[in-house]
């Protein structure tokens, strides 16, 4: 039983955050905002040099061979910063599938340009019916002789319009949803076939919805066996949602670092608000709800290397509801106590609130998997 | 970072558990898991089969009894006490006016005192709230005159948890009434026994009587029952709610009630199905499980913590356990309520003579949620916890 990080791991965070700290203040996000991709490859490059693109990767492959609680620190301090860089995509996502089952072809022809940041990646999942089914697939992949052929279109895909490489999940047998029968194929961006339509998202990402009419792939584009990858997909997801509730405990305490500062200098009648107990006490709540989530989130990044798939799904999905109901409260109570600038797009507690409730509806919202938790027989 | 117990650490978790499978006396058992009180003697059997296993105050150090256990051990003693589920060693004795006298107390005082504590020998109570002194505990106004080698004491004090089975109670007096508040106050110990000491019941709404008033007459205290120094007694009664911080989030206890809780959801029926598959019941249900495993984890951090680090420096995930705690325990007893919907009613007066083992389980239910709103009133209400919160961690 021991919560403190590593000499190592204590290196990575002050790094991480030293990076961020010097270049991501809320003035540079809004320019990275800005630029074409939707973020910067400069800072992209950035975390490329540092080693943050191959943290979770064996040393074989290229990487470092870091475990969760690395990727736990990271997410953290991209949360806490609000960073718009495809990092959750890229290496937690599309890493995830090559990592986990990835052929050694697969990962020599993707993880190096993943590592060193010249490659960009998005999951291609949700559909216009799946809603948080990760089992729910209409999207077809047709055997073609040595290959196959992809038809579906799917919605939401972060990171898909700047994206090298998809990773798409589609049918190879059976009904909508139906547990067998889905495969995860890899997909150049620009193979024929494939059309893109992106959009920035409400909190200030990149999607795009991506249609695939008739895309030819060769057999070695599915990652695993394309007829069970099911279980394959939970588990990536799995990881990436617990990845999910670092981001947001790192996004909920800058919130609350942000909003406590601002009751000790916004005055209103002639005293700082700070002194009124009814502030006080909403922000020792939004401390509690903190603090609950950010046990939670470690709970979760304990969890996402049990083996027992049950285990560890019942373990994240009861962290995402944690996480979910603090981030709500968190979210909207930073908001209520800074008042009318709260809610202007200038002030950066409202893009805080922005993300932390996307994350919630991310991979399952708090009901969701409250449900999921309740069927699988509770935590206790 | 490492959230799992290690190998020794889960050997000493089924020693503790095979010992309390063992050694709990099944009735006494039997009414903890009903949430009935168990007995004055029930109690006190329980706590000499503890401390003839040496656990009776494990948390001392070991030349006072203590077990020279780490704050892990110390956490899942105290987890599997809770799960047994067994009454923990009384606090008023042993977490409270113990380690101030090993910590604050001369040499007489410690001899005499804590191996009593340990075999409860002597049944402590603890005198600090008064009628006008609640969360305001420093405007106390029981008096302590010096006169010659004793004190004389005039005053009253309320809450007291119990007091109808003590023999000591160690309280918060003025010595100096031109101080400022927190500075004329002085630690006492006081044998019930002595003249001028009378106990009235307060009986609380659910029918029990736990807590008592207790009223202080000209009673003589003689000098040497002074804890430390004169006018220091503020201190001490800090460092002793300090000592407090981990035990009050009762994980174990509430992991307890929920097993119960669903046993009982799955045996009692609601429209022609068990009530633990009615979707809001157990949403509810999940809910409050979530939250409770989030509090275990946080009470491991501050205990994994207070183990590497010291007790000295709190760590700010502590002040979350009292509040959250509490608000855990009281959600389980509303969650019994939910089960057992309108045979809540019936109402047994929960006597001490064994009169009441016929009442059906569900006699206590009601009592239980009555009861329980004062988790979050005691031991610094949850109002005062986040009062804390805003001093001591946002610096508000």
């Amino acid at each position: 039983m021991d919560f403190d990080l590593s000499e190592e791991q204590r290196l990575l965070k002050d790094s991480v955050e030293g990076l961020l700290k010097s270049a991501y203040d809320f003035e540079s996000r809004k320019k990275y905002g800005a630029e074409p991709d939707g973020f910067s490859r400069a800072i992209w490059g950035k975390f490329a040099e540092q080693g943050l693109l191959g943290l979770p990767f064996s040393e074989a492959d290229g990487g470092f061979g870091a475990g969760s609680v690395e990727t736990m620190i990271v997410m953290e301090a991209l949360g806490r910063a609000l960073v718009l860089e495809p990092y959750l995509p890229t290496v937690i996502l599309a890493g995830g599938f090559l990592r986990r089952a990835g052929s050694a072809e697969q990962k020599a022809a993707y993880l190096p340009g993943l590592i060193d940041g010249s490659k960009l990646f998005a999951f291609a999942q949700l559909e216009k019916s799946s809603r948080y089914d990760l089992g729910d697939v209409t999207t077809t992949a047709k055997p073609q002789g040595d290959g196959w052929v992809i038809d579906g279109d799917k919605t939401v895909v972060l990171n898909g319009d700047s994206a090298d490489v998809l990773i798409v999940t589609a049918r190879t047998k059976g009904g909508q949803r139906d547990r067998d029968g889905i495969g995860v194929f890899l997909v150049p961006a620009d193979a024929n076939g494939v059309s893109r339509k992106a959009y920035p998202t409400q909190d200030g990402l990149r999607a795009a919805d991506i249609s695939f009419n008739g895309v030819v792939v060769a057999a070695d584009a599915a990652i695993g066996d394309p007829a069970q990858g099911l279980p394959l997909i939970e588990r990536v997801v799995d990881e990436a949602r617990a990845a999910l509730c670092a981001e947001a405990v790192g996004a909920m305490e800058e919130s609350l670092k942000t909003t406590v500062e601002y009751l000790k200098t916004r005055t209103q009648f002639g005293v700082p608000i700070a002194s009124f107990q009814v502030l006080q006490h909403r922000a020792a709540d939004m401390f509690v709800a903190l603090e609950q989530a950010r046990s939670m989130a470690m709970f979760a990044i304990m969890a996402s290397d049990f083996e027992d798939a049950k285990e560890r799904a019942n373990a994240i999905a009861a962290a995402k509801v944690q996480v979910g109901r603090s981030l709500k409260f968190i979210g909207e109570q930073s908001i209520q106590l800074h008042g009318g600038i709260g809610v202007t797009m200038e002030a950066k507690i409202g893009h805080y609130f922005k993300r932390l409730t996307m994350i919630d509806r991310t991979f399952g919202d708090a009901d969701y998997h409250l449900a999921r938790v309740g069927e699988a027989g509770g935590v206790i | 970072m490492d959230l799992s117990f290690s190998k020794e650490e889960l050997a000493f978790r089924d020693e503790v558990r095979a010992f309390f499978k063992e050694a709990v006396p099944a009735a006494m058992r039997q009414k903890m898991i009903e949430g009935r009180h168990p007995t004055k003697d029930e109690m006190v059997e329980w706590y000499r089969i503890l401390n003839k296993k040496g656990w009776g105050v494990p948390h001392w150090p070991v030349q006072y009894g203590g077990t020279g256990w780490t704050s892990v051990q110390d956490y899942i003693f105290n987890e599997e006490l809770q799960l047994a589920p067994a009454p923990q060693p009384l606090a008023f004795g042993v977490s409270m006016v113990g380690p101030v006298i090993y910590t604050f107390g001369n040499e007489a005082q410690k001899q005499r005192f804590l191996p009593r504590i340990a075999n409860v020998d002597d049944w402590w109570c603890q005198g600090f709230s008064e009628p006008g002194a609640g969360s305001d505990l420093a405007s106390l106004k029981t008096k302590a005159e010096r006169r010659g080698d004793k004190y004389i004491v005039n005053g009253q004090k309320t809450w007291t948890t119990l007091a109808q089975y003590a023999d000591w109670i160690f309280c918060l007096v003025r010595t100096d009434p031109t101080a400022k508040k927190q500075s004329g106050i002085s630690f006492l110990l006081i044998d019930m026994k002595s003249k001028g000491i009378s106990v009235r019941p307060i009986i609380t709404i659910e029918g029990g009587h736990e807590v008592n008033e207790v009223f202080f007459d000209d009673v003589e205290v003689p000098v040497e029952n002074l804890v430390g120094e004169e006018n220091k007694g503020w201190d001490y009664a800090k460092f002793l709610l300090g000592n407090e911080r981990t035990g009050i989030a009762r994980v174990g206890m509430s992991k307890e009630r929920i097993k119960r809780i669903k046993q009982m959801a799955g045996q009692v029926q609601a429209d022609g199905r068990p009530v633990l598959d009615n979707p809001r019941f157990r949403d509810k249900l999940t809910a409050v499980e979530i939250e409770l495993k989030a509090l275990e984890m946080t009470q491991l951090r501050v205990v994994a913590d207070e183990g590497k680090h010291g007790k000295g420096k709190p760590n700010p995930a502590s002040s979350v356990l009292k509040i959250k705690g509490s608000e855990i325990q009281q959600a389980t007893t509303e969650l019994l309520m939910d089960v057992i919907g309108p045979y809540a009613a019936p109402y047994d007066i929960h006597g001490e003579d064994g009169s009441n083992e016929a009442m059906d389980w569900t006699a206590q239910v009601a009592p239980s949620y009555f009861n329980n709103r004062k988790v979050s009133i005691y031991g610094g209400s949850n109002e005062i916890q986040r009062n804390i919160i805003c001093k001591a961690v946002l610096g508000l």
